[in-house]
């Protein structure tokens, strides 16, 4: 469960199921950044120039940030005092083919898949920080950069576009849990209401694990709940009313106990500000679990002002598995072997087989792919 | 009563639902080819298995899209039928496109030239239509090449002048026909164009560049029908309910609120008139109504929904003698009703019927979502333990064409659901939804129709 929100009766359509996360009370003093909001609608004028807020751009956002009008991203969440007028840290965007896009400059959107997620990933590993003999000289100066993971943009995930249109948003909704298939893809928070509004439109243009696009293809559609009203315990009005908040308890409670899944193994603070705290955390790596990896932003008390969350697939749990093992070991091949219960050639495969060939030196996997050769 | 008979009632009903809702536009689930699709197999379905039926329907309050297909696909087949049902056939076809507005009616001429159905009886028809027009020439200038077209298609014998207006309009030196005179002296002299119809003066004033302003405002403006008078002045008076609560809503809520005695008093007093004689009989009322996002309805149908909603209250508050409106979360003046948020049905269904009222009215497109299906649950509760009786009835109207289950969307199999396109139709549509639940026979369902049809007629 997410501290501080309460699950609201899901909505399904064909096969994508969203369940509202309702706050009772929004936070007003943490708000997504005037700049990312349209000049229309800022709900953010309402607050008086004596109350202060801290603001937040949510990791890859694109907006103008640069003082010549150009697009960037938000190079991972950040948190930011809205008076002082220093930029986030971003990365600066060259689009050669959509040129038309920047026109809409109200839009919020995402910055590309790729390039979102590899930054993603890369925030969580370096590279080794000692520089054993086995390891590429690029791969100790440079991490692992460049990194590519695949996702699928929301817009190709089938009956996604039509859910998010016919989703009614609740009132006090502050966030949502994406469901394709019934396995859990995306859970997106944010402290206020009308934060959003704003944002809702831009799940579809977020990124979701291939998996998923599998499962939103494969499965035409999943059924609504069915909650039965037990008639033999009403007899007044009154009882009728305390079956439906029964109902709605039940409900709330079937979520967070069974559906939802999201497991932060370890989770590392990043940034604080005022009473908040912007963290990164990973998943155990375990691949009998759903395992997503995400970003948080907490207050004092435990309440979760901002989320997101990337479900990943089999393959990438597998690759995030062996680099958190090899980072739990300072990145030395021997020690990692010993605790993964293999041996020395058997990892430096597996780290072949997982896609990170390259930073191995050649010989050295040239000489373990002969041993397993002679072995055979 | 057997099973052939349920289901042949079931099938009338659900197609009249289909009929008075859907406009073969997007709504806001489905699209315009799902619904179209979909509509065109129930026309045919019903066509085929209960014909006689079908063209009863014509006696109904179908909406005018609906109205047409059923006048096309009863021409379309016309040699299958019999003598004597031929003759009753026509007459409801005669008295439809009486009462269908003339630029339906022209559609649908339209469609059997394109089609090349001209048998003897279209052929009279037509004759017949264009004979009651009241002011042929009127319609000559207005409609000029639909009426030429069918004229044309159906051998009518049209006045003098009109004719040649029609196929020779530069022959004559001048026409003694009034109407005709003006739009002939409108193609070279610019102060005849503002005694035209609006549209036509409209193509008039772009040939002699006249802008809309002065169109609109010099020599007391041109004449407007009391659509356009809304459209163009924002004039609410003398225009229908459903139409005005369209209308009230397309407006930005603060100008809402600042013409707020003005807007609410046109639309009492259209419920009003809607109400007629039947002002002050339904009792204590309570009316549940949608203003959830999905009342937003579609690009093509803005707001329609949340319309009939909102027109339902007004007419509501003229039918009871105690009123009250549960809207599913907007409070305060009706008149800024705004389509946001969930369907909370079953909880405010609970808030509704703690009132105890005579009877319960639910305005809703029937995707209840918060949580799903927990309407039907309440009611099916209700029933069962805490009004068995049925000291209180209730009745739902939905206003949206359902494509996929080829019917509006239902809450619970024990309360009649109807399919409603404007509220002012509620009170006679009313009637109709007993048969859908299952206690009702075919005979007699037959026999409401028969009545309806004579009344039609006459």
């Amino acid at each position: 469960m997410i501290t501080g929100l309460r699950a609201g009766p899901a909505q399904t359509w064909g096969a994508v199921r969203l369940v509202p996360l309702l706050r009772d009370e929004p936070i007003a003093d943490l708000r997504l950044h005037a700049r990312l909001h349209d000049e229309d609608e800022l709900s953010i004028v309402e607050l008086s120039a004596k109350e202060s807020y801290i603001a937040y751009v949510p990791h890859a956002f694109v907006a103008t940030w640069t003082p010549d009008g150009s697009p960037a991203a938000a190079y991972g969440t950040q948190l930011i005092d809205p008076r002082e007028p220093g930029l986030p840290r971003a990365i600066g965007l060259r689009f050669r083919r959509r040129l038309a896009r920047r026109e809409d400059r109200h839009r919020l959107r995402f910055l590309p898949l790729h390039l979102a997620l590899e930054g993603f990933l890369d925030l969580q590993f370096g590279g080794p920080p000692i520089a054993w003999q086995e390891w590429t000289h690029r791969a100790v100066t440079q991490g692992l950069s460049p990194r590519v993971e695949e996702a699928y943009a929301g817009a190709s995930i089938t009956g996604l576009d039509d859910a998010l249109r016919v989703f009614e948003i609740h009132p006090t909704q502050c966030g949502v849990v994406l469901h394709l298939a019934d396995a859990l893809a995306a859970v997106f928070v944010v402290p206020h209401p009308a934060d959003y509004r704003a944002l809702h439109p831009t799940l579809l243009r977020d990124f979701y694990g291939e998996l998923l696009y599998q499962y939103a293809s494969l499965f035409p559609e999943v059924p609504d709940f069915h909650q039965p009203i037990d008639a033999a315990a009403v007899s007044t009005v009154d009882d009728l009313q305390a079956e439906l908040d029964r109902v709605a308890a039940q409900w709330s409670a079937f979520h967070d106990d069974t559906m939802f899944t999201v497991v932060a193994g370890t989770s590392r603070p990043v940034h604080r500000m005022g009473r908040f705290t912007l963290s990164r955390f990973l998943p155990p790596f375990d691949p009998a679990l759903d395992n997503h990896i995400g970003e948080v932003i907490t207050d004092e008390r435990g309440t979760v002002a901002y989320l997101k969350t990337f479900r990943l697939s089999a393959a990438q749990v597998r690759r995030g598995h062996l680099l958190s093992r090899l980072a739990a070991t300072g990145w030395d091949l021997d020690a990692t072997a010993a605790a993964l219960g293999t041996d020395r050639p058997g990892l430096v495969l597996r780290l072949d087989r997982a896609g990170f060939g390259h930073l191995l030196r050649p010989d050295i996997l040239d000489a373990c792919r002969a041993a397993a050769r002679r072995r055979d | 009563m057997d099973l052939q008979e349920r289901v042949a009632c079931e099938d009338v009903v659900m197609f009249v639902n289909a009929a008075v809702t859907s406009t073969g536009q997007r709504e806001f689930h489905t699209g315009a080819a799902e619904q179209r699709l979909s509509l065109a197999f129930l026309h045919e379905y019903v066509l085929v298995n209960y014909r006689e039926l079908y063209a009863a329907t014509l006696a109904l309050d179908v909406n005018d899209f609906n109205a047409g297909l059923v006048v096309l696909n009863l021409l379309r087949t016309a040699p299958a039928v019999p003598l004597p049902r031929r003759k009753l056939e026509g007459a409801l076809i005669a008295a439809k496109l009486r009462d269908l507005p003339p630029q339906r009616v022209y559609r649908i001429l339209r469609t059997l030239r394109a089609e090349g159905i001209n048998n003897r009886r279209t052929r009279a028809i037509v004759r017949d239509w264009v004979a009651g027009r009241p002011d042929i020439a009127f319609d000559a200038v207005k409609y000029r090449r639909h009426l030429a077209g069918a004229a044309r298609h159906a051998h009518v014998r049209l006045p003098d002048e009109v004719g040649t207006m029609l196929f020779d309009w530069r022959r004559p030196k001048r026409y003694t026909t009034p109407i005709l005179e003006t739009w002939r002296r409108a193609h070279y002299d610019q102060r005849a164009v503002f005694d035209l119809p609006y549209t036509v003066a409209e193509g008039f004033a772009a040939k002699h560049r006249i802008n809309r302003a002065r169109l609109l405002n010099q020599n007391g403006g041109p004449r407007l029908t009391a659509l356009e008078r809304l459209r163009l002045e924002g004039d609410p008076h003398r225009i229908p309910l459903t139409r005005l609560a369209v209308y009230a809503l397309s407006l930005p809520r603060p100008e809402r609120a600042r013409r707020r005695d003005e807007l609410t008093g046109a639309l009492r007093a259209a419920a009003r008139r809607a109400a007629g004689r039947r002002a002050g009989t339904w009792g204590t009322v309570v009316g549940v109504l949608d203003d959830s996002y999905s009342a937003s309805g579609s690009g093509v149908k803005r707001r329609r929904p949340l319309a009939v909603a909102l027109a339902m209250h007004y007419l509501l508050e003229a039918l009871a003698t105690r009123h009250h409106t549960v809207w599913l979360t907007h409070t305060g003046d009706p008149l800024l009703v705004h389509p946001i948020g969930a369907t909370p049905l079953g909880q405010r269904l609970l808030d509704g019927l703690r009132l105890r009222p005579d009877r319960l009215v639910v305005v809703s497109d029937g995707w209840d979502n918060a949580p799903p299906g927990q309407a039907a649950e309440v009611l099916r509760v209700w029933r069962e333990k805490l009004d068995p009786t049925g000291r209180t009835s209730i009745v739902h109207l939905n206003p949206v064409y359902d494509s996929d289950a080829f019917d509006v969307r239902r809450l619970a199999p024990s309360v009649a659901t109807v399919g409603v396109r404007d509220a002012e139709d509620a009170t006679t549509l009313v009637e109709l939804a007993r048969f859908s639940t299952g206690t009702a026979t075919f005979a007699q369902l037959r026999a409401h129709l028969d009545d309806l049809v004579e009344g039609f007629l006459r």
